[in-house]
C-alpha cells in the first residue's frame, strides 16, 4: 500500500486549531506593532509637528458679566490654528430660562428650546471674534450666572488634519541629511553599539570564568553580579549621575583626594568623555546577561575533555585558549549579534544619563530629540525609518546565522 | 618567560600585583566608609608586596603571613614607604584598622594563591596555576566592587541630609543619633509625594501585564511549538523580528495615536500597551520550552480521548509550571522597570507608576537624597523578588535571551 500523500483531515484540523490559538496574539500584535510601524512611515513623509496632534477646532470661551442692571453674555471665539481653515464652523449653547437675550447678532438664532445657535460658515486660520449680547435676568443673578456658565457651548466645524490628508513631503529626510550633525549621530551610534556590545561580552566572559568554579559564596556572588541588569534603569542611571557628579559626586571627591586629578571631572558633560561613560554604563548594565549565558554554556562543556588535556600536560591558559574558547565561540557570536541589535536599539540609558548632550546623541535618542525636543514629529519619524532600515539589514544577518542555532 | 618559572620570582611578582590590588581596595573601602583621605602608594605597595611574596613562598602559613602583612603596613610608613598613606585628619585607630584590613587581605589571599609553591624551579603548569588564582582573586574583588558600590552609594545617599552630602560627598558614615530621622527622605516620599500609591500602581500594572501576556502567549506558543501549519516559519520569524523593533520607534506612533484618541495619560492606555511589548518575548520563551516537552505524554492523553484543550490544561500546563514562573517573573521585571512609555504617556502625578514617579524627582528643586530614596524604593521590590526566586529568574533571563 502507498503511504498517504498530502495533508490529511487531521493535519488540516490541527492547522485550523493552531491558527485559532494564535489569532488573538496575531491580532493584538499587528494592531499595536505592525500598525505603528506603518504609521511611522506615514508620519515620516508628513509635514507635521507636535502642535498638529491637537485637531484644529473652534475654541470658544463664555463669560457672563454683570454690570448693575444690565447683564452681558460674552462669547470669545477663535480658530485654534493660525493657518488651517475650518469649514461650516459654528456653535450652539443652551441659555437658561432665567436669562433673556435682548438682541441677537446677525448670524445667530434662538430656537424654541432657548438654544442659541451661531454659524460662521467657512473661516480662515487665525479667525478671531468676540461678541457681547445684552440680556436681562429674572431671579437671583448669581444662580443665573452659574447656570449660564455651566452649560458649555458646543462647537462644530470640519477641519483638515495634517495627519490624514494627502499632503506628502520629503522635507523631513532632506533636512535630516542636510544636517552635518547626522553623520556625527551615526558615528556615535556605531561607537556606542560596537564598544558597548564588545565590552559587555568581554566583561561577561571574565565574570563567567571567575564563577565557573565552585566555592563558598559562589551562588550569592552570582546573584550580586546580576543586580545591574535586574534593577530599574532609572534607579541605576540616577545613581551613576549622582556618583559621578562634578560638584558633589563621591567618585570625583575620591580621585581628587587620591591625587589622580587636580580638578573634578565632568564625566557626563564633556566630549568625548561623556560618550565613553555612557558606553561604560552600557557595559556595566549588560555584562550580567552575557555572563549568565556564557556561564550556562561553560557548565555544559564536557569535563572529560579537560581531563584528557590534563593528561597531555596542557597548561591552564592552553586549556582556556584551545578548549574553552572554541566551545564558547557559538554562544559568543550569537550574543554578539543579538546584543549588537539591542544596544543599537537602546534609548533609556543615554536619555537618562546625558539626555543626548555632549556628543552622546545616538539614532534612538535623535528620534526623541527631533520629535519632542524640537517638536517636529515628522523628522522624528524620519529618523525612526532610518533605524528600521538598519534593523532590516541586521535581521538579514540575524536570520542567516542565528536561525539554525536557535531552531527557528 | 622561562626565567619567571622560579618560586623566588613568581612569589614576589604575584605579591606586588596583589598588594597593589589590596592597598587600592582598602583605600577605596575606607574612603567610602568614613569619608577620610586614604591613598594607596605605588612604591610602598611594591616594596611590601616584594617582601610578603618572598615570605609567603618561604612560609606558607596564614599565621605567619597575616601578622607579617599587618606589621609591614604598620612599620613601613615610618620609613616613608608604607603601602597605604593617610591624610592629616585620619586618627590612629583608623590607620590601625586599615592596616589590619590590609594584613588580612594580603596575607590570607597570598597564602591561598601560592599554596604549594616551591622556592626553586616551577613548571609552566604550576606558574600559570598560581597566576590564575591571583587573577581570579583580583577579578572577584573588581567585579564585586563595580557591582556593589553604586548600590551602596544609592542606599547611603538616601539616608544622608543635604548639608552632610555637600560637606563631604564621600562621607557615608551613618548618624545613628538621628534615629528615625535617618529615614526622613522615605517618610517624605510616602507622605508628600504619593510613593505609596505609585508602589501599588506599579504593582497592579505589572501583575496585569503578566496575566494578559500569559493569556495571549501560552496558546500562541503552544500552537507554534506543537502544530505544523502553513505560515508557521514566517510567523515565528516575524515574532523574532518584532522582538527586535526598538521601543522608541513604536513609542512615537503610539504617542500620536494615544494623543488623538484620549488614551494618553490613562492607566488603561499603559495596561493596553505594556503586554504588547512583552508578548513577543513570552511567545519566544514559551515556544522554546514547549518544544522541549516530550510529546508522548500529550499523545497518550489524546489517545485516551481527551480533547486538545483538556490535554493542554491538564497535562502541558502543569508540566510547564516552572517555565511559566520564569516567564512571569521576567515579564514582571520588564513591566516594573519600564520607563520610556510611562515617561511619555503619563503626565498626571496621581496615576504615575514608580519609575515615572522617580523620574519626577529628578529636578533641581528636589534634594538628591529624595531621588536616591526613590531609586531605592523602586529597586528593593524587584531585587527582593529576584533574590527570593533567583532560580526561576536566571532561567527566565537565559531563555528570554538578550532582550534589554
Amino acid at each position: 500500500m502507498e503511504p498517504p500523500k498530502g495533508r490529511g483531515k487531521l493535519a488540516l484540523r490541527d492547522a485550523r486549531f493552531a491558527w485559532l490559538m494564535l489569532l488573538p496574539t496575531v491580532i493584538i500584535v499587528s494592531l499595536v506593532v505592525i500598525l505603528p510601524l506603518f504609521a511611522i512611515f506615514w508620519i515620516s513623509v508628513k509635514p507635521i509637528d507636535l502642535g498638529d496632534l491637537r485637531p484644529t477646532t473652534l475654541v470658544i470661551r463664555e463669560n457672563v458679566r454683570t454690570g448693575g442692571e444690565v447683564f452681558e453674555v460674552d462669547y470669545r471665539v477663535r480658530n485654534s490654528s493660525q493657518e488651517a481653515p475650518i469649514a461650516d464652523a459654528g456653535f450652539t449653547d443652551m441659555i437658561p430660562s432665567e436669562i433673556e437675550l435682548l438682541e441677537l447678532p446677525e448670524n445667530c438664532s434662538l430656537s424654541q428650546e432657548n438654544n442659541l445657535d451661531c454659524d460662521f460658515g467657512d473661516i480662515q486660520g487665525g479667525f478671531r471674534e468676540r461678541f457681547r449680547i445684552p440680556a436681562t435676568i429674572t431671579g437671583s443673578p448669581d444662580v443665573a450666572v452659574d447656570l449660564a456658565e455651566e452649560s458649555q457651548p458646543r462647537v462644530r466645524g470640519d477641519a483638515d488634519s495634517v495627519l490624514t490628508n494627502t499632503e506628502f513631503t520629503l522635507d523631513n529626510f532632506r533636512k535630516l541629511f542636510d544636517q552635518k550633525e547626522f553623520i556625527t549621530v551615526l558615528w556615535t551610534t556605531l561607537f556606542y553599539t560596537f564598544f558597548g556590545t564588545v565590552g559587555a561580552l568581554v566583561f561577561g566572559l571574565f565574570a563567567a570564568l571567575l564563577l565557573n568554579t565552585s566555592f563558598r559564596g559562589q551562588g550569592i556572588l552570582r546573584g550580586f553580579f546580576l543586580f545591574p541588569y535586574v534593577a530599574p534603569v532609572i534607579a541605576v542611571a540616577f545613581t551613576w549621575i549622582n556618583l559621578l557628579d562634578p560638584f558633589s559626586g563621591s567618585i570625583n571627591t575620591l580621585i581628587v583626594q587620591m591625587g589622580l586629578t587636580e580638578e573634578a571631572i565632568n564625566f557626563f558633560g564633556q566630549r568625548p568623555l561623556a560618550l565613553i561613560m555612557v558606553t561604560l554604563f552600557e557595559v556595566w548594565r549588560y555584562f550580567p546577561l552575557s555572563f549568565l549565558f556564557i556561564l550556562a554554556r561553560m557548565q555544559a562543556i564536557d569535563f572529560d575533555m579537560y581531563e584528557a588535556a590534563d593528561m597531555d600536560g596542557a597548561s591552564p591558559f592552553q586549556k582556556f585558549w584551545y578548549l574553552s574558547i572554541p566551545q564558547l565561540l557559538g554562544i559568543l557570536s550569537i550574543l554578539f549579534l543579538l546584543r549588537f541589535i539591542w544596544t543599537f536599539n537602546k534609548f533609556d540609558d543615554i536619555f537618562l544619563l546625558t539626555g543626548g548632550n555632549a556628543g552622546t546623541r545616538t539614532l534612538t535618542v535623535n528620534v526623541y530629540e527631533q520629535a519632542f525636543g524640537i517638536s517636529n514629529i515628522g523628522a522624528g519619524a524620519a529618523v525612526a525609518v532610518i533605524i528600521m532600515l538598519f534593523l532590516l539589514l541586521f535581521s538579514f544577518f540575524f536570520f542567516r546565522f542565528i536561525s539554525q542555532e536557535e531552531g527557528l | 618567560m622561562k626565567h619567571l618559572y622560579h618560586g623566588y620570582i613568581t612569589g614576589p611578582i604575584i605579591g606586588i600585583f596583589w598588594t597593589l590590588v589590596v592597598s587600592t581596595s582598602v583605600s577605596i573601602f575606607m574612603a567610602f566608609a568614613t569619608g577620610g583621605a586614604y591613598l594607596p602608594t605605588l612604591w610602598g605597595s611594591i616594596l611590601s608586596g616584594l617582601l610578603l611574596g618572598l615570605l609567603t613562598v618561604r612560609y606558607q602559613n596564614h599565621l605567619i603571613i597575616i601578622p607579617a602583612a599587618f606589621l609591614v603596613a604598620i612599620i613601613l610608613p615610618f620609613v616613608g614607604l608604607g603601602p597605604l598613606a593617610y591624610g592629616d585628619s585620619i586618627p590612629l585607630s583608623m590607620q590601625g584598622l586599615s592596616s589590619l584590613l590590609f594584613g588580612i587581605g594580603t596575607g590570607w589571599a597570598l597564602v591561598k594563591y601560592l599554596t604549594d609553591c616551591s622556592w626553586g624551579n616551577l613548571s609552566r603548569h604550576e606558574f600559570e596555576e598560581y597566576f590564575i588564582r591571583f587573577l581570579t582573586g583580583s577579578g572577584l574583588v573588581f567585579f564585586t566592587a563595580i557591582v556593589l558600590i553604586p548600590f551602596y552609594v544609592m542606599v547611603m545617599t538616601s539616608l544622608k541630609s543635604q548639608q552632610a552630602l555637600l560637606l563631604n560627598p564621600l562621607d557615608f558614615s551613618l548618624e545613628f543619633e538621628k534615629g528615625w530621622g535617618l529615614l526622613r527622605s522615605y517618610f517624605e516620599l510616602f507622605n508628600e509625594f504619593n510613593f505609596g500609591t505609585y508602589l501599588i500602581t506599579s504593582f497592579v500594572v505589572s501583575v496585569t501585564t503578566v496575566v494578559i501576556t500569559l493569556l495571549f502567549s501560552v496558546p500562541g506558543a503552544y500552537a507554534i511549538a506543537r502544530f505544523r501549519f502553513a505560515g508557521q516559519g514566517a510567523l515565528s520569524r516575524s515574532i523574532l523580528l518584532i522582538y527586535m523593533v526598538p521601543m522608541i520607534v513604536l513609542a512615537l506612533p503610539i504617542y500620536v495615536v494615544f494623543s488623538t484618541t484620549g488614551l494618553r495619560n490613562t492607566l488603561i492606555g499603559i495596561i493596553l500597551i505594556y503586554p504588547v511589548t512583552t508578548i513577543p518575548v513570552a511567545l519566544y520563551m514559551l515556544q522554546g520550552y514547549f518544544r522541549g516537552l516530550p510529546t508522548e505524554v500529550e499523545e497518550a492523553g489524546l489517545m485516551d480521548g481527551l480533547s486538545r484543550l483538556v490535554v493542554i490544561w491538564k497535562i502541558t500546563l502543569p508540566l510547564s509550571l516552572p517555565a511559566l514562573a520564569s516567564v512571569s517573573l521576567y515579564v514582571f521585571m520588564i513591566a516594573w522597570n519600564e520607563f520610556l512609555l510611562a515617561f511619555m504617556l503619563l503626565d498626571d502625578p496621581k496615576i504615575f507608576t514608580l519609575t515615572r514617579g522617580v523620574a519626577m524627582l529628578n529636578s533641581s528643586e528636589i534634594p538628591r537624597q529624595h531621588l536616591m530614596a526613590g531609586a531605592v524604593i523602586s529597586t528593593v521590590p524587584i531585587i527582593t523578588i529576584f533574590m527570593a526566586l533567583e532560580r526561576f529568574m536566571t532561567r527566565g533571563l537565559t531563555a528570554g535571551s538578550v532582550k534589554g
